[in-house]
């Protein structure tokens, strides 16, 4: 499995992801770009140029008509993906940390920062799809500041109206959106703040990583833990291998301490383990700094990780891959 | 509302009886008599002397410190006889200080006819009220011990171990991997650290309030010993004695209770606490030694163990630095003889440990006093050089105290006291200097203490020695040296070239030989097999290199045993079986078995990686954890073998049939393990499966209720193929054709 390097960032990755087809790869960093790639080949297609800080977070609509980006600038923005074309710009008072699409592309979802005295506020926009997109209202549709530990990631449910959020203080909560409330909670779903959050194809359960070393399977409706698998290391990042029982997960050494360890103690590798077994299958190493960040292809015939490194790592599965089954013959839903 | 309950309050009142309550919780109201005390054995005088003997007592009172005036002192009178009744009241003003005139003046004698018995005027009530029929004390009902060696009969045979993480302390079970087991946990089952008996019987945990001692199948709690912050201890060989340390000197509250177990007023200052395990009191304390030393020198870190025990229990005992060893006699702890060895200059010693021989002759009955003589207790020191008097190695019988061997040694740094474990031989590892001083390297001194007369023999090395290591019950040692520049300053990043050297005792020629040196390595730990044979060399305490090499020394033995006297290459049954790499592992130690090894990475030294893993014999893993906050693993001893000489003998004769039933349990077992994990995998197939169809029974009917179809329904994509059609234009050459 030769993966294609993806040289086009100055600075450490924030968030990679596919588009629903997969056939396009979209990547921000630290060094205020955001790129978008042709995942097959690794060739650049196109920048989208316009933030003024780190660019913390990306997503895509479902038909790959529209990209929100949040950016330490303190500014959501609302691109066209097909010509780069920034159509809407929101300010807040602190940076954005994550953005999210839900399920029908209706409304975006938003977290920004706790910071100089401002609170973590999540705020949903309804989008206007009509016309060319830049006719949006400034106003959120709603908006609440989650009590208690600050937001870190969060995700719609297959419910309208309700996100799952992860929290700093490792708190996995469902939210209703509508009227702010927190409808459910797991207080100790991790031990350390949620770094990521991805949700299985039907939405139904999620997989979440922690810097507390554990990368945990949750059921949506009722937040319960299904899963954990436990590493070594502090997560960055995990994700669902569609049609392989596989999460893909990767961390490494904290970015501060990797100066004075060396490759081999960072672990810097992205570890795949069995979903149900909760058993590691294999480990594919390349990075040589933590990993930020690990997208699947909707498809499953490869995947891609963003390292402190700058680099983008993007790996099309070999056909063994698909040929093996180190557990025999299981009939398992996806 | 209010009467209503005052009523049913009263009812209740009246149906419950309180007395219980009442007399528990009744307050002792202060009658004032408590600062009285009553002295008897006051000379009977008449009136006229009365001035004479207050002024007299009162004197004798103040001396002792319980200052009174005389008309503190009421004297009671037998009117008609005239005369006093003999005895005294003394108000001393409040309770402490008559407490104190009690304790004080009790048995003063006050003349030659006279001495003071003195009371508390409280007490003479309580004690005259005391009832005076004898009741029969209930006999307590037998509650047998549980055994604190069943371990040791696990019908497996496995070992054990103990780790602690975190919080947790963990008591697993060893085998093959179907019975690997926790056999007990524990959350806070100490708050230092855990530790075993030498001989395996008690676990001691560590707690503020001082060492508990747990042991049986249960772990229930066995002895405790309260040394309040204790910090350190050390059981004796044979398991009857413990001794503890704390940094903070031992204080006497008021309130503490007393007993034989609790320490007195005589212990307050002392850091070394002595205890009879079995009974569970305390023995003896000691100051450590180098708070009485002044000389900075000696200050720099306390040894530890601080008492040195003779491998049969029988004496302990302790080096003042310079001045003399100290040795104690067992159970009295008294001080052996009444008095001390005076060595000038002594600087350290060691008991000779007692050989699996030596112990077996101390368990047979007397009956042949004169042919087989017993060993004495054997003890080694060294003192260093002083003036004109070289450096000396002593070899000393104890209790007789005579000298058996002594040795002199020049341009001595430092000496290091190493015996073999069966008490066969003794290495004096010295460090020598050259005359400039700016060099040292290494001189190995070994006393062949079976022998007569105890020849030395002198192995000179060019390098520094870091490490010794005799292996156990054999004629063999290995030690680490190395030239590297860079060692005794080490940093970060830094991994000192070592060498490793086997030596070994020629029969013919009767001395110690090179075996076979490994160079540039960078090991520095030698970890012996409990059983000899087979050794490991691990790079400890390296933050780059943590190599783990498995050897074997005899490891043409099959041959020899059949060939006979066949004879072989000196050092060629030395070979390497395997190695291994455990990242920052600080800790190596054997199974007592010899069979496995347990490495790990303590949180105590870095936070990298903790956790442990367990070897075979050749460096195959077995396991290997890692878990945050890992801190400790100890393998739990055993104790010495029941089986006679004649019986061990007997299943090594027929191994081979023992092993026949184990390989097929062996193979019965594998197959249970892989049958057992399919089963554990199938269940957690079924559940996921259960729970997916569940979920999409669940997505299904609230998509219906909202009205929306059902997408992702088979809308299977159909693939796209694209065919791309590149033409590439390499040349084009436009040609006239001229006709």
């Amino acid at each position: 499995m030769r993966p294609i390097l993806l040289q086009g960032h100055e600075r450490s990755l924030t968030q990679i992801k596919f588009n629903s087809e997969g056939d396009l790869l979209f990547s921000c960093s630290k060094d205020h770009i955001i790129n978008v790639w042709f995942s097959h080949n690794g060739e650049r297609l196109g920048t989208y140029d316009g933030h003024n800080g780190t660019v913390w977070t990306i997503d895509a609509d479902s038909q790959s008509r529209f990209l929100v980006s949040g950016s330490a600038d303190n500014e959501l923005r609302l691109w066209n993906v097909s010509d780069g074309k920034c159509l809407y710009v929101w300010e807040f008072p602190t940076a954005v940390k994550r953005v999210a699409f839900s399920d029908d592309d209706e409304r975006v979802v938003c977290i920004t920062e706790q910071r100089m005295g401002h609170q973590c506020v999540i705020r949903v926009f309804k989008l206007n799809r009509d016309g060319d997109g830049t006719t949006q209202s400034l106003e959120p549709e709603h908006m609440f500041s989650p009590i208690g530990s600050k937001a870190t990631v969060c995700a719609f449910t297959y419910t309208p109206n309700l996100i799952i959020t992860g929290h700093e203080s490792g708190k996995i909560a469902l939210f209703d959106v509508v009227t702010g409330t927190e409808v459910l909670n797991n207080e100790r779903a991790h031990m350390d703040v949620v770094t990521d959050l991805q949700l299985s194809a039907d939405r139904s359960y999620f997989v979440t990583s922690s810097k507390d070393k554990t990368a945990r399977i949750h059921d949506t409706k009722t937040l319960r833990v299904l899963k954990t698998f436990a590493t070594e290391t502090p997560l960055n990042s995990a994700a669902l291998a569609p049609n392989k029982p596989y999460v893909l997960v990767g961390g490494g050494q904290e970015a501060m301490q990797v100066t004075t360890t060396s490759l081999r103690q960072g672990k810097f590798e992205t570890r795949f383990w069995h979903k149900v077994f909760e058993e590691e299958v294999g480990r594919v190493k390349g990075h040589f700094g933590p990993i930020n960040t690990i997208a699947v292809h909707p498809a499953g015939t490869s995947y891609a990780s963003g390292g402190e490194d700058g680099f983008i790592r993007v790996h099309h599965f070999d056909e063994s891959y698909f040929r093996v089954k180190p557990y025999g013959d299981l009939q398992l839903e996806d | 509302m209010a009467s209503l309950n005052g009523t049913s309050h009263n009812s209740i009142d009246d149906e419950l009886d309180f007395s219980d309550i009442e007399a528990k919780y009744r307050v002792d109201f202060d009658d004032g008599f408590d600062s009285i005390i009553v002295v008897d054995g006051v000379p009977v005088i008449d009136r006229s002397k009365l001035d004479k003997l207050l002024a007299k007592i009162s004197k004798e009172f103040s001396r002792k410190g319980a200052v009174i005036k005389q008309d503190d002192i009421f004297v009671p009178w037998d009117d008609k006889a005239g005369k006093s009744k003999g005895f005294i009241f003394v108000d001393l003003g409040n309770p402490d200080a008559a407490a104190f005139a009690a304790g004080a003046m009790n048995g003063h004698p006050f003349d030659a006819k006279h001495t003071f018995r003195i009371n508390r005027f409280t007490d003479v009530e309580r004690y005259a009220s005391i009832d005076e029929t004898y009741v029969e004390p209930a006999v307590e009902e037998y509650r047998p011990k549980e055994h604190l060696r069943a371990w040791l009969a696990d019908s497996q045979g496995r070992d054990q171990y103990v780790t602690y993480r975190g919080d947790d302390v963990e008591i697993h079970w060893h085998g093959k991997p179907s019975q690997c087991e926790i056999a007990y946990a524990k959350k806070n089952w100490t708050e230092l650290y855990a530790s075993w008996s030498p001989l395996g019987t008690y676990f001691a945990t560590l707690f503020r309030q001082g060492v508990r001692l747990w042991g049986g199948p249960s772990w229930e709690p066995q002895h405790r010993f309260a040394h309040p912050l204790v910090k350190l201890i050390d059981f004796s060989p044979c398991e009857n004695y413990i001794v503890t340390w704390s940094h903070d000197p031992i204080s006497v509250p008021a309130n503490l209770p007393q007993g034989p177990e609790f320490f007195s007023p005589e212990d307050e200052g002392n850091n070394i606490a002595v205890w009879e395990i079995k009974s569970g009191h305390l023995l003896r304390t000691f100051p450590t030694t180098a708070y009485e030393n002044e000389d900075p020198a000696m200050k720099k870190q306390m040894q530890w163990p601080a008492l040195k025990w003779s491998s049969d229990d029988k004496f302990v005992a302790r080096v003042t630095p310079g001045q003399h060893i100290s040795v104690y006699e067992l159970p009295t702890m008294g001080l052996h003889d009444k008095k001390s060895l005076k060595i000038e200059g002594v600087v350290d010693f060691e008991w000779c440990p007692h050989g699996e021989k030596d112990k077996e002759d101390a368990e047979k009955p007397v009956k042949a006093e004169k042919g087989a003589k017993k060993r004495e207790n054997m003890l080694a020191y060294w003192t260093p050089e002083v003036a004109n008097q070289p450096a000396r190695v002593t070899l000393i019988n104890f209790p007789s105290r005579t000298v058996l061997r002594q040795k002199n040694l020049f341009n001595v740094t430092e000496c290091k006291l190493h015996w073999q474990n069966q008490g066969d031989f003794l290495c004096v590892k010295v460090d020598r200097h050259t005359k400039t001083k700016k060099s040292i390297f290494c001189n190995l001194e070994i006393f062949r203490v079976r022998e007569k007369d105890y020849p030395v023999e002198v192995v000179e090395l060019k390098d520094t020695v870091t490490d010794f290591s005799w292996e156990p019950k054999g004629e063999r040692f290995a030690i680490v040296s190395s030239n590297d520049p860079n060692l005794g300053n080490p940093g970060p990043g830094i991994t000192i070239k070592t060498d490793i050297s086997f030596y070994q005792l020629d029969r013919t020629k009767n001395d110690f030989k090179l075996l076979r040196t490994l160079t540039s390595r960078t090991s520095n730990t030698i970890r012996w097999s409990p059983r000899g044979r087979h050794v490991v060399l691990a790079t400890v305490g390296s933050s780059t290199k943590s190599e783990l090499e498995f050897w074997d020394l005899d490891f043409n033995t099959e041959e020899r045993r059949e060939g006979q006297n066949v004879k072989e290459e000196w050092g060629s049954g030395i070979q390497q079986l395997g190695s291994a790499d455990h990242y920052g592992v600080t800790d190596v130690e054997w199974d007592p078995s010899g069979r496995y090894l347990a490495t790990s990475a303590s949180a105590w030294r870095h936070t990298l990686e903790n956790g442990y893993a367990i070897w075979d014999f050749r460096g195959q893993e077995l396991e290997k954890l890692i878990l945050d906050r890992f801190k400790q693993f100890i393998w739990r001893p055993r104790p010495r073998s029941l089986l006679t000489k004649e019986q061990q003998r007997q299943i090594r004769k027929n191994l081979r049939e023992y092993s026949r039933a184990f390989d097929e349990e062996d193979a019965a077992e594998e197959s249970n393990v892989s049958a057992e994990l399919i089963a554990h995998r199938k269940r957690l197939l079924d559940e996921w499966n259960a729970w997916r169809a569940r979920c999409k029974r669940d997505i299904a009917e609230e998509k219906r209720s909202r009205g929306q179809k059902l997408n992702g329904e088979h809308h299977e994509e159909e693939k796209e193929e694209i065919e791309e059609w590149i033409d590439e234009v390499i040349e084009q050459i436009e040609e006239e054709v001229v006709e």
